[in-house]
């Protein structure tokens, strides 16, 4: 086959969601933000919504998402995206409206507004990326940071005397009345990817089915922070980070699943 | 015509009715004394079974202001209402919405400081809410009401113009305009603006991107300083035509006065009566009663400064906004201060007295 006939659009098995733009990343090599940034922007289009969702970035790596997938976008202050959320879903109720938040952002100094915005059953739909680490500002310790992981600001390693224990933020959502649908996933490999993609699509159907709020947590990885190649970090995050953070849903009260028939 | 709607009601009951009828798209509140019910009365309300308005009891002053920030970004007419420790707590979501240029309005019913103080009235944020509060080179619209009647009408009179410029807008009262009952004229209802009309007057709100238009981004963030700095003289030259258009003011018995008092808010209450009991002694008082705090009306200060012997700057604090009158007058007059603290509030003969032994037998 010639490299003409290859090109034909009936061959096409794949291509870039039109909402990702051509802008270059400022992601690194091996960051799971790209991936999950793609899905996003699959999901949004295979659901029709590019006209009606309006997306919150954080503070963190991704507070530049708006760079780069061509939805509506506001940028909230670090840890308030869910506040943010909540009044435009409750002002535009037949918008998509999510936020998508990084660990620091969301876990520690946005505790607050995370957790009410969850527990009063908004219907948002949150993407938490959880790397673990502090990556815009160059590889602080997280609320996630796990036990002996070192990082600038614990470069001797995590220890609980001097800096308490990495959070699980995931469980806490999965024990809120407000939250519909509580999830961990991955993008490490195919077979993550597309569980990941099923996950996000089904937070954002919630959103407009008015189900309440959903929690879509990544574990990702942060290579750079983590001072690993792309590879050896996802071999890292598959060895440490599914330990503490095992993949898969937490709460689902929106399923009807063969066991609840 | 229909008739006049005349009730006798708090000044915190008033900012809620006058929500409600000004077609407030959502309210945003944490409790806090002394102004727990303007909530309160939203709750008793109901506005969303009637207008659609949306109200919220937030988990705090910083996410009440995010709200608003997040309603104003969707092109939404939002607001919240607290005292001066929330009002401290709100000061980085105000700053944002300066930057990233979204509406809304904040009414800080204020109560001694500083910290958590105490619950009587004060007017010791006057600093705050004049220079910006939150980091940056910023400045929020501030009306200083003195009365319930423009507790009521100030509502409309800050979400018309924090949407003319897109830029924050704050009511600064105190404990006793927001606890006082008075007589009041209900401002009439004007419905929520609908979707093609936000559509219309906010192009730049973030309510779901119409295909025909690049993406509505709404951030205070620019890491290019040089643009950044760009962003800033934009924001600048806005408030210089702020500055020049919207600086409102009240002038009592200023025409023929030799002494002349500034005060804004309750203190401008007490002011009438100061100007009375010292007009009575035969001195000739006059009183100007700044409407808008920032912008300051300085022209006009520095008009009646050439004419008068002194100016008792009279606050309900330690001395805030008479430093925006020494700037205005520049040293062409004498300027003095009188005030309280802590939440107590000064009587008339207090100021009288004040305003001889500063001015007149100095």
């Amino acid at each position: 086959m010639t490299e003409e006939e290859i090109m034909r659009p009936e061959n096409l098995v794949y291509k870039k969601p039109a909402l990702l733009n051509d802008n270059p990343m400022h992601y690194c090599p091996g960051c799971s933000h790209g991936v999950v940034h793609k899905l996003v922007a699959e999901i949004i289009e295979e659901m029709g919504m590019e006209e009606k969702t309006v997306a919150i970035s954080p503070v963190g790596c991704a507070v530049f998402a708006y760079n780069y997938i061509d939805v509506d976008w506001v940028e909230a202050a670090h840890g308030r995206a869910p506040a943010v959320a909540t009044a435009i879903k409750r002002l535009w109720p037949d918008r998509l409206v999510f936020t998508y938040q990084g660990d620091g952002d969301l876990a520690c100094i946005g505790t607050a507004e995370s957790i009410h915005a969850l527990n009063r059953g908004e219907h948002i739909a949150i993407i938490f990326i959880n790397n673990a680490i502090y990556g815009m500002t160059g590889g602080q310790m997280a609320p996630t940071t796990l036990m002996g992981m070192k990082t600038s600001t614990c470069p001797y390693g995590r220890v609980a005397d001097l800096h308490g224990y990495p959070l699980k933020f995931t469980e806490i959502a999965a024990t809120l009345e407000g939250t519909c649908y509580v999830t961990r996933q991955s993008v490490h490999n195919v077979a993550a990817i597309r569980k990941a993609k099923k996950a996000i699509r089904k937070a954002f159907e919630n959103s407009m089915a008015g189900k309440g709020a959903s929690l879509v947590e990544i574990v990702s990885t942060c290579n750079a922070g983590w001072k690993l190649s792309p590879e050896k970090a996802n071999q890292w995050m598959e060895e440490h980070m599914f330990k503490f953070y095992p993949l898969g849903d937490l709460k689902d009260t929106t399923a009807i699943t063969e066991d609840s028939l | 015509m229909a008739e006049k709607e005349v009730v006798l009601m708090k000044g915190n009951e008033a900012v809620a009715h006058a929500a409600i009828r000004c077609g407030c798209d959502g309210y945003f509140g944490y409790p806090i004394t002394p102004q727990s019910e303007v909530l309160e009365t939203l709750a008793l309300e109901k506005p969303w079974e009637t207008t659609g308005m949306v109200v919220v009891q937030a988990e705090s002053e910083l996410a009440s202001i995010n709200m608003v920030y997040g309603g104003g970004a969707a092109g939404k007419r939002c607001m919240t209402s607290s005292s001066s420790p929330g009002v401290a707590l709100m000061q980085e979501g105000i700053a944002y919405m300066a930057g990233a240029e979204i509406p809304g309005l904040i009414v800080n019913v204020q109560r001694g400081g500083p910290g958590l103080g105490s619950i009587q009235p004060s007017q010791s944020d006057y600093f705050q809410a004049t220079r910006g509060g939150g980091n940056g080179d910023y400045n929020v619209i501030v009306l200083a009401p003195a009365s319930v009647q423009e507790m009521a009408d100030f509502v409309d009179l800050a979400f018309e113009l924090s949407f003319k410029y897109r830029n924050p807008a704050m009511i600064l009262s105190d404990g006793v305009i927001g606890q006082m009952m008075e007589k009041l004229v209900l401002p009439p209802f004007k419905p929520r603006r609908t979707e093609e009309q936000i559509q219309e007057e906010c192009p730049w709100a973030t309510m779901g991107r119409k295909k025909e238009r690049r993406p509505n981004i709404l951030t205070s963030l620019e890491l290019d300083c040089g643009k950044m700095e760009q962003k800033n003289l934009h924001l600048q030259a806005k408030y210089e035509e702020i500055r020049e258009k919207e600086v409102r003011f009240e002038n009592v018995l200023c025409e023929d006065a030799e002494y002349l008092i500034v005060a804004f808010g309750s203190a401008a209450r007490i002011g009438l009566k100061v100007i009375e009991m010292c007009r009575a002694e035969g001195i000739k008082v006059g009183l100007l009663r700044p409407v808008t705090l920032w912008p300051f009306p300085a022209g006009e200060i520095a008009r009646l400064g050439r004419r008068v012997k002194g100016i008792l700057s009279f606050e309900i604090n330690a001395g805030q906004m008479v430093e925006d009158i020494r700037l205005a007058t520049d040293g062409q007059v004498p300027v003095a201060h009188y005030g309280r603290m802590g939440g107590v509030v000064p009587a008339p003969d207090e100021v009288v007295r004040a305003l001889k032994e500063k001015l007149i037998q100095s």
